[in-house]
């Protein structure tokens, strides 16, 4: 699969934070298709987990409602230039990716 | 097609859709040793009360002015309203993010682990004007804060 995710991480005064962009339709499962009327079956992630040196520090479950082509945010504590930041994403119909980057 | 008739469609998609789509996704849920499970019941629920009690273990939460919400007072595309939640309280162990007029209001769980700032963002779908609440577990207590978002155009109609 390509890259569905763009990540940046940045540890300053001690707290690292993080910013990241998953390519991803996030189907709600309720839209139609225009054409046929059918109904385009849901197809979102579920579970996004981040991972700093191999330990987590954020797991996300999420619904249907979050926008496509999500975002996600987040602080913590500890970190420094050079550490490995692994995020992952899984969706409802089994697929997933991830991505390792390092602190900046 | 206009967007009455979509919010129509939509309304009456809501029901049926939804299960469907909650099936499917249960059956091709993988347990992992590392992932906790996709709370399911949570997320189908359809009130909120029974959405918070799914999600964080209990319905009941105390408002709280240590929450904040940043999100726009109006939205003009409700398929993106940019969420940011922010609790200036201790021993945060999840936060819990919904949005009250969406057929299943539960949008995000936020697990987190000691270490980890109170202090998420993303972005939510909202289908009309309504609130969205932040619950927070802290310390084994729960803690809500509530924003109103005017929506001017629905996010789930397309």
């Amino acid at each position: 699969m390509a890259k569905t995710i763009k990540i940046r991480a940045k540890a300053k005064d001690g707290v690292t934070t993080v910013k990241s962009l998953i390519t991803h339709p996030m189907e709600t499962g309720l839209r139609k298709n225009k054409k046929t009327g059918k109904l385009i079956p849901a197809h979102f992630i579920q579970e996004v987990v981040c991972k700093h040196n191999g330990k987590e520090v954020i797991n996300c479950e999420w619904g249907a409602s979050i926008s496509k082509n999500p975002y996600l945010a987040f602080k913590f504590k500890g970190g420094k230039k050079g550490d490995t930041i692994e995020l992952s994403w899984k969706d409802n119909t089994g697929q997933s990716d991830s991505i390792t980057t390092k602190i900046r | 097609m206009k967007l009455d008739q979509k919010r129509r469609v939509f309304l009456k998609g809501s029901v049926a859709a939804t299960s469907v789509g909650f099936a499917v996704g249960a059956g091709l849920l993988t347990p992992s040793a590392v992932l906790a499970a996709w709370n399911k019941s949570a997320f189908e629920a359809k009130a909120v009360d029974k959405a918070i009690g799914g999600a964080l273990g209990n319905p009941t939460t105390s408002p709280s002015d240590k929450i904040s919400i940043k999100a726009p007072d109006i939205a003009e595309n409700g398929a993106v309203v940019p969420v940011s939640i922010k609790a200036d309280l201790d021993g945060v162990t999840e936060i819990a993010l919904l949005v009250e007029k969406n057929a299943n209001p539960l949008s995000a769980i936020f697990h987190l682990p000691k270490g980890t700032l109170p202090d998420v963002s993303t972005r939510v779908k909202m289908g009309k004007t309504g609130d969205v609440i932040a619950v927070v577990k802290a310390n084994g207590k729960l803690y809500s804060a509530r924003k109103s978002v005017k929506v001017t155009i629905g996010g789930c109609g397309g």
